[in-house]
């Protein structure tokens, strides 16, 4: 369902994707792991979408559709989803309105009906309940005043809400606790479906404990360097990246 | 249309058509340029005043004519040429437009999006409004309700005529007419507005505005209001609208006062949309309005405005807190895009003791324009225990706009305690790619994110014109991020 080949992409003078190629099918989790600097945020930063970042060569196909030809926000609307890994914080916009705003938008864009208040409140109580997102929460400002467990929770419940095919989860592990990696680690093995697919980027093996991914890579110097199962994070876990990023003959793994 | 023949309230209304239809001659009811005192005693005398209106008038020209046009605003602009302009003519009566296709279709996609009615946007862009039962018998009943309860609610005109008493004890009382160069002007050559008046206890039981006075014509350049709150009373006045209003006098100088007897509240919101001119601001309005209240013993005042129109703004509604115990508001969204140029702010005077006031002032700044808060806190002598809570925000859309603010604070009381709190931010692209990625329109994020930024001023409209001043917010900025 998603195809990325040979994809360059700079910020300003500084080329960061440097011939990236990456191959994922439906209902498949796959995992983004890799030195500090090596590409991760900006793989999701260029699926979303983000201007700042400019291809500058190679293609991304997303269900057969040219995702370059399309704007942020049609990429939502086709069914992507980024959790990120600094959320920001609105003011004065509740998370609820902020979230039915986003709802019937991209249902608008899809030519279909707004949700029923009835039907939205419905889903938001489900979704809630999946990462225990408290009311106070779901009322308050989107994000803000929210701790980072909290803020990353959010993320997670807005997933939930929008139902995305492809959700990019950029380091939601960071800057949680036991009980909140758990927490957010339940929400998204529960939404793992055969239409649904899940690049999940991070630094650390743990997070992989609670999501168990069906391929993991290795991102060193804007190329995937390395690919494996899921036993290749324990690996990496155990020996680093070096044994990896230093042996040119390991690339085309 | 035979059934005006048998309705009363149809038959008013097309015979109010048909007075109208005898004023169209607009060549004869036209003035020539300029100003001295035969152009006021035929201002006058056109509106069949009586003899002391004309003399106030006529005083107010002398003192106008001593005074010079203030420049301590952070606004740059060329300064009307007060002899080239026409003081005096007819309601605008431009022939009614047969249908909404005539409209300019620009101000039309502008009205579809503020989500106004078709039958409204009739009223807004001068369509011959069919005699829909609804919108004329809501207006009727309106006005026998007000007059159960002894409100009056009327144009300015019409007051002088049957409530010269009253408006004769009331008017400069609060906005002296040497108050400053503006208000002087429109003393003398003030061409028509609105008079509310309040009697002691009554609570109006609706929201007093413009949109009921359909039958009345445009009140032009030189407005003046008088809203009177007798002891106990409750009124909320609304003005203006959220509807794109082009004008073709390019100078607008109003004047509002307002009175608040012990124990009354006046709550009065104001969403001003005159047209900005264009992306140089060329041909748009310059907007220089006075507007105050002065609040008696435990009288309360509160002032909400929406400002995203004008070229020139120049506007510091505020409140005279002379009884022990009073109160008031300001509650501010000044929002400038394009050349716009906004000075606008409050002035909080404390006379009394125990008296409060709040001050909240949301500026946006978008394209190259200058946004400006100015207040005033005064504490006077006598007022002990004065408060006063200022917040004032400014939020920039681009790098290439200002915002500024010029707060001033004079405490002539150890007792008071005053509280101002300032930030300045700029929009982020962080927020607006947050919201896109997440399905929403550039616009919807821009609109969700100012709304956000506005919330406390918004809420304190009432709820229609709140739903219609957020709209108005997001259509305002459109594609002004940069």
């Amino acid at each position: 369902m998603l195809q990325i080949d040979n994809l360059h992409a700079r910020i300003g003078d500084t080329e960061i994707l440097k011939g990236l190629t990456l191959s994922m099918g439906a209902g498949e989790v796959h995992a983004i792991m890799g030195p500090n600097g090596s590409g991760k945020s900006t793989l999701a930063s260029v699926l979303a979408g983000r201007e700042e970042y400019e291809v500058t060569a190679g293609s991304i196909t997303f269900d057969g559709v040219d995702l370059l030809e399309l704007d942020a926000t049609e990429r939502a609307v086709a069914g992507i989803f980024l959790a990120f890994q600094y959320p920001v914080e609105i003011p004065g916009v509740s998370n609820i309105n902020f979230l039915r705003s986003a709802l019937n938008s991209i249902r608008e864009q899809r030519e279909e009906e707004p949700l029923s208040g009835k039907d939205f409140l419905a889903k938001v109580k489900a979704c809630a309940q999946l990462v225990e997102l408290d009311g106070k929460l779901r009322d308050r400002s989107v994000n803000e005043g929210f701790s980072g467990g909290e803020k990353k929770r959010n993320e997670i419940f807005q997933m939930a809400m929008l139902e995305p095919r492809l959700a990019v989860l950029d380091e939601t592990d960071s800057g949680l606790d036991i009980d909140a990696l758990r927490i957010v680690s339940h929400g998204v093995n529960s939404m793992r479906s055969a239409g649904r697919s899940f690049l999940v980027i991070t630094h650390y093996q743990r997070l992989l404990d609670h999501i168990v991914p069906d391929h993991v890579h290795v991102l060193a110097g804007g190329r995937i360097v390395h690919s494996g199962g899921k036993e290749l994070a324990l690996e990496l876990e155990d020996k680093g990246y070096d044994w990896i990023v230093d042996n040119p003959a390991t690339e085309k793994a | 249309m035979s059934a005006a023949e048998d309705n009363p309230l149809l038959e008013e209304f097309t015979r109010k058509e048909y007075e109208f239809g005898f004023t169209t001659d607009i060549a004869s009811d036209k003035i020539p340029p300029g100003l001295n005192e035969e152009v006021i005693k035929l201002i006058s005398a056109k509106k069949n005043e009586p003899e002391w209106m004309l003399e106030w008038r006529l005083d107010a020209f002398k003192v106008w004519q001593s005074m010079k046009e203030p420049e301590w605003a952070h606004v740059q602009y060329q300064k009307p040429d007060y002899q080239a302009i026409s003081y005096y003519s007819a309601p605008k009566s431009a022939a009614p437009l047969g249908s909404l296709d005539e409209v300019d279709p620009e101000l039309r996609a502008t009205m579809d999006k503020l989500g106004i009615s078709l039958e409204e946007q009739k009223r807004l862009s001068g369509v011959a409004v069919d005699f829909v039962m609804d919108s004329v018998s809501v207006a009727t009943s309106f006005k026998e309700k007000l007059g159960e309860l002894g409100i009056i609610f009327c144009s300015m005109s019409e007051a002088i005529q049957k409530h010269p008493d009253l408006v004769r004890q009331h008017l400069g009382t609060v906005v002296p007419v040497k108050d400053n160069f503006f208000s002087a002007l429109n003393s003398a050559v003030f061409t028509d507005g609105s008079f509310c008046y309040i009697p002691k206890g009554a609570r109006c039981p609706m929201e007093l505005s413009t949109y009921f006075r359909i039958n009345e014509a445009g009140t032009g350049q030189f407005e003046r209001t008088l809203v009177v709150a007798e002891e106990g009373s409750y009124v909320s006045y609304l003005e203006g609208c959220t509807a794109p209003q082009r004008d073709e006098n390019q100078l607008h100088a109003a004047v509002v006062e307002l009175v608040a007897k012990d124990d009354a509240e006046i709550k009065y919101s104001t969403v001003q949309n005159w047209y900005p001119g264009d992306a140089q601001g060329k041909g748009g309005v310059f907007n220089f309005v006075t507007k105050r209240g002065i609040c008696e013993t435990r009288a309360k005042i509160s002032w909400t405005q929406v400002e995203t129109g004008s070229a020139v703004t120049w506007k510091y509604p505020s409140c005279i807190l002379k009884g022990d115990g009073s109160t008031g508001e300001f509650y501010s969204v000044a929002v400038t895009n394009n050349a716009q140029q906004a000075d606008t702010g409050t002035k909080m005077i404390h006379l009394g003791a125990n008296t409060n006031s709040t001050i909240i002032s949301k500026g946006i700044s978008a394209g190259n324009s200058q946004n400006s808060y100015r207040g005033l806190v005064q504490i006077g002598p006598r007022a002990r225990n004065a408060r006063n809570f200022s917040q004032c925000d400014s939020l920039l859309m681009t790098d290439t706009s200002g915002a500024h603010t010029f707060p001033y604070i004079e405490a002539k009381n150890p007792t008071a305690q005053i509280e101002h709190e300032a930030t300045t931010s700029r929009i982020g692209e962080d927020q607006i790619f947050y919201c896109l990625q997440r399905g929403l329109t550039e616009e919807q994020a821009i609109g969700l994110i100012v709304n956000g930024y506005a919330k406390e001023v918004l809420n304190k409209l009432p709820m229609e014109f709140a739903v219609e001043a957020r709209k108005l917010l997001s259509i305002s900025l459109e594609g002004s991020v940069g």
